[in-house]
């Protein structure tokens, strides 16, 4: 089993999880985090006075899928989320060790 | 049914009012005692749209600061408001408007009916009178909240509401509104509902508070650039804006102290010049930082409102959008001044209320349309104008300096550093303006 976290822009995230769903995946976490990057922070303006602001908003997604389908998932959430640009996120696979549905008890590849 | 015995209060309370009026005491309705009793009627609503201007200022000095000291500065409004009610009720009224000598009433204590007796006020009843004086006391004391905000102590802030409405601002009051040494010039100066009787003394209070309690915490960096330190709510301080725009509409006509043909025309110079003052203020600070800054149009529509205050029965419609559009512009570069002499003004208060009170009473010099330089009536009354803002901004700043040193040198004017990190909410008033739901992980409880 593998851990998919993927931070991506705000404005994808619908995009991205209509792919994922009609790509058989049934549960996502999603988190709103602030972060940096090679993107960097950007400056506003208030009073005539510049400030910088250094991290900026994007969603986390956490999913948790079979092995054999950690590439698909992979490639459906690059795809989709991409808009070519600086900022666009980043995907990252880890692996887990254990599963197991609160209200079952079922463990594994079952409590996917 | 509460609702409705409220309702009935109320209207009881109106009639009182308008009944203590003094020709409606004789019988029968004469031409005369409708009059009195539209004077009076009239005057208690701008009165009313006056006090409503509170919700205005509170809503702009929330919205311009941070979420963190909330609840303080809506407490400093609430009882700037309050303490100045009652300071101006027991010692200030008589000080501004009883009789007395060139520079301050020494009769009249408690709104004291034997000395301000039937026919004092016109047609104007003293309640009527009174509601609507205590109005502008309250004015003129909630400008300094927002100049002094996120890091003064609430005692210290509440010793200073009660001096400055029972002794600062009456005496300036009775120089020109209760028959005192402006009112008494050659030619008497014009500042007909107060840019500098209400709003500089407001404003010229605001400058010395926010010099005598420094900066807040990283306003400025440490090559001593000033920091912009965002307000935590845009719409919460445009609202103020509206607000205090249609609480003007109380204040300039409301002045004319009487229902008459001239209440429209103030009416209008005043819609005129608050305008003016937002369109020149957004150009300005657009041409000059390239954006148009929201808090800073809102500066500049209350800069107009104040300048216009002055001449508002006495300038034409072109004088009242020149002085409109000169104060937008003024106050954009004026905010910029204070800022980079470390003088920390959250609101724009010192420039709204001191600077564009100041510049639109001495504009009536140039404007009036009987008496002004620009119609060939000399000079006269532009020295007049001078006079009196000067000696306004000599008085204020020495007695409310004198106040705030004394403040600072006893009971402290400003909190402990962490506090004021941590937001003065918690520690001032006991918990936070936007409250936690301390419910939420304790469901079965209910």
């Amino acid at each position: 089993m593998k851990l998919i976290t993927a931070v991506i822009k705000p404005h994808k995230v619908d995009e991205v999880i209509d792919a994922l769903r009609s790509a058989g995946i049934q549960a996502i976490t999603v988190t709103e985090v602030k972060g940096f990057g090679r993107q960097g922070g950007h400056t506003e303006t208030y009073r005539g006075a510049e400030y910088t602001v250094d991290f900026t908003p994007k969603v986390k997604l956490e999913i948790v899928v079979d092995a054999s389908a950690a590439a698909m998932a992979t490639d459906v959430i690059q795809t989709t989320a991409s808009a070519g640009k600086i900022g666009d996120g980043k995907i990252w696979v880890t692996p887990v060790e254990a599963v197991i549905r609160i209200r079952t008890g079922e463990q594994g590849k079952d409590a996917i | 049914m509460k609702r409705r015995l409220l309702i009935v209060g109320a209207a009881a309370s109106v009639s009182t009012l308008v009944l203590a009026a003094p020709a409606m005491a004789q019988d029968g309705i004469t031409a005369e005692s409708v009059q009195v009793t539209l004077d009076n009627i009239w005057v208690l609503l701008a009165a009313v749209l006056v006090i409503f201007m509170q919700a205005g200022f509170a809503l702009v000095e929330a919205g311009l600061t941070r979420a963190k000291s909330v609840a303080n500065i809506m407490m400093k409004n609430l009882m700037d408001f309050s303490a100045g009610v009652i300071a101006f009720a027991l010692v200030g009224f008589a000080i501004a408007f009883g009789p007395g000598n060139a520079l301050f009433g020494t009769e009249g204590w408690f709104l004291d009916p034997g000395v301000f007796a039937e026919g004092y006020f016109g047609t104007l009843s003293l309640p009527t009178f009174f509601i609507f004086q205590v109005a502008f006391a309250a004015t003129a004391a909630t400008i300094v909240s927002g100049a002094m905000a996120e890091r003064t102590k609430f005692k210290s802030y509440f010793v200073y509401s009660f001096v400055i409405t029972a002794l600062i601002y009456p005496i300036v009051v009775h120089w020109l509104w209760g028959g005192g040494w402006l009112s008494t010039l050659a030619t008497p100066m014009i500042d007909f509902a107060g840019s500098t009787i209400v709003h500089s003394v407001g404003g010229w209070a605001a400058l010395m508070g926010a010099i005598i309690l420094g900066p807040r915490i990283g306003k400025y960096a440490k090559d001593g650039s000033p920091r912009a330190i965002p307000g935590h709510s845009i719409p919460f301080a445009i609202i103020g804006v509206f607000i205090l725009f249609v609480g003007w509409f109380g204040f300039n006509p409301g002045s004319e102290l009487a229902a008459d043909g001239a209440v429209g025309y103030i009416a209008l110079t005043t819609l005129i010049a608050g305008a003016t003052g937002a369109v020149f203020a957004t150009i300005t600070v657009w041409l000059k930082t390239g954006v148009p800054d929201v808090a800073m149009a809102g500066n500049g529509t209350l800069a107009g409102l104040v300048a216009i205050t002055a001449g508002t029965a006495n300038v034409s419609n072109w004088g009242a959008a020149l002085i409109g559009a000169l104060a937008g512009i003024i106050v954009v570069f004026s905010v910029f001044f204070f800022e980079k002499r470390r003088v920390d003004d959250p609101v724009g208060a010192i420039s709204v209320h001191g600077v564009c009170g100041a510049f639109g009473t001495l504009m009536v010099g140039l404007l009036a349309t009987e008496g002004g330089l620009f119609y060939g009536d000399g000079f006269d009354q532009l020295l007049t104008q001078i006079v009196g803002v000067v000696a306004v901004f000599a008085f204020v700043t020495i007695t409310s300096g004198l106040l705030f040193l004394a403040i600072k040198a006893t009971i402290g004017l400003r909190v402990p550093p962490e506090e004021e990190v941590a937001g003065l909410d918690v520690i001032e008033h006991g918990a936070p303006g936007y409250g936690p739901d301390v419910l939420s992980t304790a469901p079965a409880a209910g």
